[in-house]
């Protein structure tokens, strides 16, 4: 153990993996000493773990209908109680955290991605590369988030899938105004003249050198936007236009609990507590990840 | 080796044109060492960017061992001609080891070979191969300096274009680097221009130099000449009274060149 601590904190590392994970547990170190990313990032790990987990930790099927046991109060028999069809709510919210982070997971991959793209060729480029990406980016951005993704689902139907792709559609242009910003202080610096100097590409300069500055804020936006693609899809859910019953979606159980939200508080409020502690661990983990990875802070 | 022939360069456009480097020509030997000197502002950097290709708003001609130089440069250009940039907290970046810098060059010219050429380049400039895996942050001003200088050195190239390389590290390291790029140009015979406002960093290191004051060269004289104080020019006379260091006397003689 100690062994693995001087070889984890050497300032001479010897070789390139070497170095890497000198960084890595730099970084770590740094984020573990912020107790509040600590519980953030617990939350996130804890959603991970349920949603694989699910059809192990779930004591009863998420759509199993047993209407002699309607709105039973949640208790010993049912941790978090049942609703109108009486299947049994603890099950649908930890099948839910599949859906939850299988939307988180599928916006971050495409949104990101495609915002880091855009974002840097433009800023690199300028000129009339830079004109064209950023006024389309601008037709994307002139649009309320929530109204494009209402668009988008009723013109390509409601369903989990379209609601993924809604929400990526409206995520990419914030994402490619950050990059786009950090690309131009980054392409005056005297490294990117010094790699130009050696002959290299603008690709190579561009993913090489201008990506890997640009990820790390990139990230913590990601992160810190991740509690609002959740409630996004939960307000698409909620709308009945994200996911379909009788799937269980955080948004869709607030939305259908709602109609007895007076007599049977636990149907509508279990749901929105897990909706409300899963976007604060995003949160927390963003700004902690802002604290160790923003090149400007340090 | 080197031909300048009234290079002009000018940023902006229309009424807020500024012209940075208003016609001057030089020529600069093989295994030279050649300094151009002037205050802030005079266009001595702006004529080393134009050269090394990063400033492409320039007319005139230019020509690098017999090469008349375009708006783009080969690659062939670059493996003969590298550049070492006066902050080293700037020109590493900060996210890359010493080994990926060194290596990337290598990759772009398809260089084989590389872990010696990394090795043999570290401890040409005092390194040593411990350092070989650190970030810039884990380093010195002076070391970062030396791996810029390994960076530039490391596609053999035949001109290094040095733009105040040490003007922003202390006096002793100073000293070092200058030493080095001595040493290193002894042993691979390299061509020097020296960009610089520091007329002793020029004694210790030129063999000729240019004055540049306004975006004109305002005089070329040879390093003997600049020692024994023999400038014909009003402005290099001050440029030179400037350098021997502060006095009310001195102060008050001092006027504005345009």
């Amino acid at each position: 153990m100690t062994q693995l601590r001087a070889w984890l904190t050497a300032d001479t590392p010897v070789s390139r993996n070497h170095a890497r994970a000198i960084q890595a547990y730099l970084s770590w170190r740094a984020l573990a000493s912020n107790p509040l990313t600590m519980i953030g990032l617990l939350i996130v790990v804890a959603l991970v773990v349920f949603a694989t987990l699910a059809p192990m930790l779930a004591p009863q099927s998420p759509v199993a209908q047993d209407l002699t046991q309607r709105f039973i109060a949640p208790g010993t028999q049912y941790l978090f109680g049942t609703d109108e069809f009486g299947r049994d709510i603890l099950s649908r919210i930890l099948y839910g955290a599949r859906v939850t982070l299988y939307i988180v997971v599928l916006v971050a991959v495409t949104a990101a991605p495609v915002g880091l793209l855009v974002g840097t060729v433009s800023g690199y480029f300028g000129g009339w590369v830079d004109a064209a990406l950023m006024r389309i980016t601008d037709i994307f951005l002139a649009f309320p988030r929530l109204i494009l993704a209402l668009a988008f689902v009723s013109a390509l139907g409601p369903g989990i899938e379209n609601a993924v792709l809604a929400i990526a559609l409206t995520a990419w242009p914030p994402y490619a105004r950050i990059a786009r910003a950090e690309t131009l202080t980054i392409r005056t610096s005297d490294f990117i003249a010094a790699a130009r100097l050696q002959g290299a590409s603008g690709f190579r300069i561009v993913v090489g050198h201008v990506v890997p500055l640009c990820s790390s804020s990139l990230i913590v936006r990601v992160t810190l936007d991740m509690a609002g693609v959740i409630l996004t899809a939960a307000g698409l859910g909620f709308l009945g236009l994200g996911a379909q019953p009788p799937l269980a979606e955080w948004g869709a159980m607030v939305s259908s609990g709602r109609r007895y939200l007076l007599d049977y508080w636990w149907v509508a409020t279990i749901p929105g507590l897990a909706i409300f502690v899963v976007s604060l661990g995003f949160n927390l983990l963003g700004d902690g990840l802002r604290d160790v990875l923003d090149p400007k802070s340090s | 080796m080197i031909e300048v022939g009234n290079l002009e360069v000018s940023f902006g456009e229309g009424a807020a044109v500024i012209r940075a480097v208003r016609g001057i020509s030089f020529e600069v030997a093989a295994g030279e060492t050649f300094g151009l000197v002037g205050e802030s502002g005079s266009g001595k950097s702006t004529v080393l960017r134009a050269l090394s290709g990063l400033n492409p708003n320039w007319s005139g001609a230019m020509h690098v061992d017999g090469q008349a130089l375009g708006k783009r440069r080969s690659k062939a250009f670059h493996k003969l001609v590298q550049m070492v940039f006066q902050d080293p907290y700037g020109s590493l970046h900060p996210r890359h080891t010493v080994d990926r810098v060194l290596a990337e060059p290598l990759a772009i010219h398809g260089m084989v070979d590389v872990d010696r050429r990394i090795e043999t380049a570290l401890v040409e400039v005092g390194l040593g191969p411990a350092f070989r895996f650190r970030y810039p942050h884990q380093l010195s001003g002076g070391q970062r300096q030396r791996v810029a200088i390994a960076r530039a050195l490391i596609l053999e190239p035949k001109v290094l274009l040095l733009d105040e390389p040490t003007s922003s590290l202390d006096v002793s390291v100073q000293a070092e680097i200058l030493n080095l790029l001595q040493r290193l140009k002894r042993e691979r015979g390299l061509t020097f221009i020296l960009v610089t406002h520091n007329l002793a960093v020029v004694a210790h290191m030129c063999d000729r130099l240019a004055v540049m004051n306004a975006g004109r060269i305002v005089e070329e004289m040879d390093v003997a000449e600049l020692r024994r104080g023999e400038a014909s020019e009003a402005y290099t006379r001050q440029l030179f009274n400037a350098s021997l260091g502060y006095n009310r006397a001195r102060a008050r003689e001092l006027i504005t060149f345009e």
